[in-house]
């Protein structure tokens, strides 16, 4: 898999990850063919698109579309499949998703993104122990949140 | 001062965090504030404001901001303490870093801590971030790092570690060989998680270069069978789809697990089944003619779904059975020329794909005028132009085998004309030209088309500038002249290729037009001299000296040069034609001789002569301080004065004036310039703008169909008609019983099934073959490209590692600690780094260590373990032990014929294979091999052989363990319990299975009393066999072939602590050189050094101990003297080889 993208139907990017890194201004020319390209589709067409050397494996759900470069030689429904597993983990995480959850924590869907799929490739097929990552990470997290003095957070002490 | 920044901060505590930066962003698009305010939030000291400025930073990227300038706060954030922070930090560099990011060479360190964080999800975290935007320069760094991490006690971070592997090898190849047998091990990880990930990597690598992992397939075989995670399998199943072309064998052992699948998920995945479609087909599909038909019959059912998707698929999927097998494809036909309405692109394209290999010479015709109703119906240049190349690519493809008739194919070149604003005129015209070159018996037809279009030029070539399709005009005007002699109305196509609205053309096609001009002019210039029109004639020349001029002026160089050089040739025509000289027979020789086609890789193709090397310097290169002092000096400044003067901004009018006055006066100096002739004509050239091009020659009462251009419909009929009188013919005369044979074609490179031979091309077709020079090479290596990323990852993984190819370390670290698995010492290795927390974590696992078998474990502790269990064993074993077994061993040694069959599979260059017992049934043979990655086991690969007319079934092996040497049998089974071969054979199939023991010391060569045990399945029933045979284990089994340096050698002598022993052996007659063939083939030693009569030669046991022989031969004697660390070891071995050398 080369890159995921999130965009709304409006043509807003809402979360990004590129699994090869390149320069700023290609993957931003990239990103805007692409969601010109699938936005231009009619919803009962089928979800794939040939795009260049690249296959785009793409769904809506809701208003956000859901979208996956895969090289020819991958899975289609697998890649399918994998947008749909990821939008159930965002479902679990957040508890029924919405597109605002992922605008205000996008850190969050990206956290569970890098949980799930890494450097393109699929780390954890099974929900659950994606999910205890992402928890266990979040209490790491709490407890560095402990509190602090006032001025600490100020940067005075 | 002090309370304004605490206002400043209490301000950015309160409202700015990042809800309030989005919310802010949403309302009111006042970007330009909150960046600034970033910016001052990055200056802070305090790292929560910093991170958070950073988390603020990467929503604004998202939105299309740039955040590059940031990259050093991001590190900084990369560095806290805290995970929280980190984590935001490496989010932001997986964001943004790439292999331009000047600072990321500063992470390495930043970086290479948090690998080895005590916390798993700093690391976790880190490789992450890490497998965004790995460097070359990173993973040559880290790639130990990570490599350690591979077997970290926590499966996060080992399937975290074993996925970036595969970015780490893709930027540094050279780490792929020394990582891949610990990548190896990880595919038998007990955490389904890591297993994954592993299968993963490997199939990523495999499907580049699957050649190098076939030795693998046994171990994916296991997988696949065992294996209920669809994911994996899937993958799986994709490798196996790029081993199986490779090894036909593959393909036949896959069939009944995979219909196993098929059963199992029935209709419900319908992945499985493209997925299966595209593996089975590696060519081994041929052998199952069912199991194809069923393939394709699902897959109709797939494509006729209304679901777009599994449409979509089974179009996909249909393209590779498509491949291998078009035949079983055809008969679907009218399901995708159907498909070709289908509303969607990406579903019409696809169904574009498969008719490319589906048409024949029947419906070739039928299909292009289909396809061409598409192209009138098309919307959006993108799918109009797919169709344009494919309608091409199917009638040219393998050298216009499907076409029947030449002259439906120009006039459907012809048609296509008609396209606007295609890209693809070049295309059009190379078929036009390639057909009208190599298809003599068309040429009068071609021409006289091409007469045509260059009449209606003006049709073609009414929006020049973004108008593909006047390309055509270049091969029309090219054909024309070419073959001239066709021609019929030769004036009238003068005429209209002389038309002043030509100029207005591109520069190569005016060029192309100039030329050929000259080539009917010669032509005509003959029919009238020979006719004695000389007035004609002088006329014609009246006509070209009047029009070329307008070219002449062109301000395309090449058109220009052209024309004046004719311009000139043609005004001493005119002179010598005013004396009644004849000269259209010397005009004419101009362009005598024909031009044949060359094929695009003849040049390549001509041998290099022998005794040539292109890469010598003919002559020595400048030394380069000369060059680079004085002459670059000269050439700059040169340069930089003749540039920099029309780019001079400030010019002002008079000085450009008194420029031109003086360029003026230049170019009536320079006799070369030409200057502009006061013709009438000229003038309007002169002037811009077009309404000054004569209106008069625009034709405007054509009508939008090209007059008198043939449809290539008619043609359909006219072949249809064709068709049936021929086969009315032809039944005739099977009637008068001639089984005369009609139509005989001439045609090279054609390939005919019985169908096709019943049409006959309607003409006599003779396609020439393109040139190729002589002794051309045949080759087809240009085909790759060299820049293929996965090209470097092509290496031979099956090869023992050599010490150069250590991962390189930061010594200055754990100079200790390195370890590849290929040295020499046990693998405790790389955990002495963090002592206090390894004690830690060493408690942890003990609990556990019943089932984990983790590589970190002390030796030591491994050791005392196994003494425990095999003490424990011993008791059960002593009497099995002694019982003597039958020696049918002997007998049988006479199969020793599978030797080339194993010599396939076996890995590592060694080679004993010895043949256990054969029953009337089974055959098999074994060879054992020594394992790199683990010093206590060993390898038996046996393979069996179904030599009866039965179907074996059920086949299990069963071994008795000795005290020293263990069969490894799965988890939870006793050790009377026999491993089950995972296959069954089919009569007069053999089958390879690979069997793992374990063995405590190798000193000493071992031999293994067992029982196979089948069930015979034939037309009466099963019954239920056995059979015993004794496996027996050399000491030179135990050798794993390692090539040693000389020098090297000589310190293992120096080094004084090795044993020493030697024999002799009398009577050997042969050769010195086949004697040390034999030692290398039978006893895994390498020779280091060999002089005379005399050879050094080296080995080493899979547990480490250095063996070193010296072999001297002597008159019909030979003596060897043997060093090795332990002598009971050596001993044992010399005395094998004496029995193997006194068989010579």
């Amino acid at each position: 898999m080369r890159f995921v993208l999130l965009f709304s139907r409006q043509g807003k990017l809402r979360l990004q990850q590129w699994y090869r890194a390149g320069a700023e201004r290609d993957k931003r020319k990239a990103a805007r063919e692409l969601m010109q390209a699938v936005l231009a589709r009619k919803p009962k067409m089928c979800s794939f698109l040939e795009w260049g050397e690249l296959k785009v494996v793409y769904k809506r759900y809701a208003s956000l579309y859901f979208c996956c470069a895969i090289e020819g030689a991958d899975n289609e429904l697998l890649t399918l499949e994998l947008i749909h597993r990821y939008v159930e983990l965002l479902d679990k995480y957040f508890g029924s998703v919405c597109e605002l959850d992922i605008i205000f924590n996008f850190e969050k869907a990206y956290f569970i993104l890098d949980e799930f799929v890494m450097g393109g490739e699929i780390q954890d097929t099974s929900k659950k122990s994606v999910l205890k990552a992402i928890e266990q990470a979040d209490l790491l997290q709490e407890e560095d949140e402990s509190p602090r003095s006032v001025l600490e957070e100020m940067g005075l002490a | 001062m002090a309370l304004k920044m605490v206002k400043g901060s209490i301000d950015r505590m309160f409202d700015k965090n990042l809800q309030d930066l989005v919310r802010g962003i949403r309302n009111h698009k006042e970007d330009e504030v909150s960046d600034r305010r970033i910016k001052q939030e990055l200056k802070q000291d305090n790292i929560a404001v910093k991170a958070n400025a950073v988390c603020k930073l990467t929503y604004l990227q998202m939105l299309g901001y740039d955040i590059s300038w940031a990259a050093f706060n991001i590190i900084e954030v990369m560095s806290a303490s805290k995970f929280t922070f980190k984590r935001i930090g490496y989010l932001a560099a997986s964001q943004c870093f790439h292999e331009g990011t000047d600072v990321i060479m500063l992470t390495t360190n930043q970086i290479r801590k948090d690998l080895s964080s005590p916390n798993q999800y700093d690391t976790g975290v880190a490789l992450t971030g890490l497998s965004c935007f790995v460097t070359p320069d990173l993973a040559r760094d880290l790639a130990n790092d990570i490599m350690t991490l591979m077997s970290h006690t926590k499966p996060y971070i080992r399937k975290k570690a074993v996925l970036i592997m595969y970015k780490v090898f893709l930027k540094y190849p050279e780490s792929l060989r020394p990582a891949f047998p610990r990548l190896k091990e990880k595919l038998e990880d007990p955490d389904p998680g890591v297993q994954s990930a592993a299968v993963n990597v490997i199939c990523e690598l495999a499907r580049r270069n699957p050649k190098n992992y076939l030795s693998l397939a046994p171990l994916f075989f296991k997988l696949m069978t065992s294996s209920t995670n669809n994911w994996v399998l899937i993958k799986i199943i994709k490798l196996f789809g790029a081993l199986t072309p490779l090894e036909p064998r593959l393909g036949k052992k896959l069939i009944e697990p995979l219909t196993n699948l098929i059963h199992r998920y029935g209709g419900r995945c319908c992945f499985f089944h493209s997925r299966l479609v595209k593996c089975l087909l590696g060519g081994s599909l041929s052998l199952f003619p069912d199991a194809r038909c069923l393939c394709v019959q699902k897959l109709r059912i797939l494509i006729e779904d209304s679901d777009q998707n599994l449409k979509y698929l089974g179009l996909l999927a249909m393209s590779k059975i498509l491949k291998t097998h078009p035949k079983s494809v055809q008969s679907h036909k009218d399901l995708i020329l159907q498909c070709l309405d289908d509303k969607d692109e990406s579903i019409r394209l696809r169904a574009l794909d498969l008719l490319y290999g589906m048409v024949s010479k029947k419906n070739l015709m039928e299909i292009v005028k289909k396809l061409m109703i598409h192209v009138d119906k098309a919307e959006g240049t993108t799918y109009r132009d797919e169709l344009l190349t494919k309608i091409i690519d199917i009638c040219s493809q393998s050298n216009y085998q499907y076409i029947t008739n030449f002259e439906w194919y120009i006039s459907i070149l012809v048609e296509l004309t008609r396209l606007e604003g295609t890209r693809h005129g070049h295309l059009i015209a190379a078929q036009m030209l390639d057909v009208a070159i190599r298809v003599k018996a068309i040429r009068k037809f071609a021409v006289s088309q091409m007469a045509m279009l260059l009449d209606n030029a003006h049709l073609i070539a009414s929006n020049t500038q973004r108008n593909g399709i006047c390309e055509v005009l270049y091969a029309a005007a090219w054909i024309c002249g070419e073959f001239s002699e066709h021609l019929e109305e030769a004036n009238q196509t003068l005429e209209a290729m002389l038309r002043p609205k030509v100029t207005t053309l591109p520069g190569h096609i005016q060029a192309v037009y100039v030329q050929n001009m000259v080539k009917l002019y010669a032509s005509i210039l003959q029919q009238k001299e020979q006719a004695g029109e000389k007035e004609a004639a002088q006329e014609i020349t009246q006509l070209m000296i009047e029009r070329l001029p307008q070219f002449v002026q062109s301000a395309d160089l090449e058109v220009q040069e052209r024309a004046s050089c004719i311009l000139q040739l043609i005004k001493y025509i005119q002179k010598l034609q005013v004396k009644e000289v004849p000269v259209a027979e010397e005009v004419i020789a101009l362009f005598a001789g024909e031009l044949n086609p060359v094929a695009p890789k003849a040049q390549k193709k001509v041998p290099v002569p022998e005794g040539l090397d292109l890469d010598a310097w003919i002559n020595e290169p400048p030394s380069d301080s000369e060059s680079e002092d004085e002459k670059p000096k000269t050439i700059f400044h040169d340069e930089e004065q003749r540039h920099s003067k029309p780019r001079h901004p400030e010019m002002d009018e008079e000085e450009l004036a008194r420029r031109r006055e003086a360029r003026k006066q230049e170019q009536a100096n320079n006799p070369f310039y030409i200057k502009s002739s006061p013709s009438p004509q000229k003038r309007y050239q002169d002037t811009p703008g077009v309404e000054h091009i004569p209106v008069v020659q625009i034709d405007l009462s054509v009508p939008l169909k090209v007059p008198g251009m043939p449809m290539s419909d008619q043609y359909v009929k006219l072949e249809e008609e064709r068709r049936h009188k021929q086969k009315l013919e032809k039944d005739k005369k099977k009637k008068k019983q001639k089984k005369e044979k009609r139509g005989k074609h001439h045609r090279h490179n054609s390939l005919h099934t019985e169908s096709e031979e019943d049409i006959a091309p309607a003409h006599h077709v003779d396609i020439i073959t393109e040139e190729m020079p002589e002794n051309a090479l045949p080759s087809d290596e240009d085909d790759k490209d060299p820049n293929d990323p996965y090209k470097a990852l092509d290496i031979d993984l099956d090869k023992p590692l050599a010490d150069s190819e250590k991962l390189p370390v930061q010594r200055h670290r754990n100079a200790e600690a390195l370890k590849t698995p290929d040295s020499e010492a046990p693998p405790v290795e790389k955990k002495s780094k963090k002592p206090k927390k390894k004690e830690k974590k060493h408690k942890e696992k003990e609990k556990d260590k019943g089932k984990k078998k983790e590589k970190e474990k002390k030796v030591v502790e491994e050791e005392e373990e196994k003494k425990k269990s095999s003490k424990h064993k011993k008791k059960k074993h002593k009497k099995e032990k002694e019982e003597k077994s039958k020696d049918k061993k002997k007998s049988k040694k006479k199969h020793h014929h599978s030797e080339e069959e194993m010599a396939e599979s076996v890995q590592n260059g060694t080679l004993d294979d010895e043949p256990l017992p054969v029953s009337s049934c089974v055959l098999a043979t074994y060879d054992i091999q020594g394992n790199l990655q683990n010093d206590s086991q060993v390898t038996v690969s046996v393979i069996f052989e179904n030599k009866s007319t039965s179907f074996l079934k059920s086949m299990e092996l069963n071994v008795l363990d000795s005290l020293n040497t263990k069969m490894l049998r799965p988890e939870g089974s006793s050790v009377h319990d026999g491993i089950p071969v995972p296959f069954q054979l089919p009569p007069g199939i053999s089958n390879e299975a690979q069997f793992v023991f374990t063995l405590q010391s190798i000193v000493m060569a071992q031999k293994l009393k067992g029982t196979l045990s089948f069930i015979v399945k034939n037309d009466e029933g099963s019954t239920h066999e056995k059979l015993d045979f004794k496996l027996h284990f050399s000491c030179a089994s135990y050798l794993i072939t390692t090539p040693c340096y000389s020098d090297a050698f000589a310190k293992l002598l120096e080094s004084g602590d090795l044993h020493m022993s030697s024999i002799k052996v009398d009577g050997i007659s042969i050769s010195f050189q086949h004697l040390l063939a034999k030692i290398c083939f039978h006893h895994h030693f390498s020779v280091v050094e060999r002089v005379d009569s005399c050879a050094s030669m080296y080995s080493r046991s899979i547990q480490g101990h250095h063996v070193c022989l010296l072999v001297k031969k002597g008159e019909n004697s030979v003596s060897i003297d043997g060093k090795c660390s332990d002598p009971t070891l050596l001993s044992n071995l010399l005395d094998e080889m004496k029995e193997t050398l006194s068989k010579c």
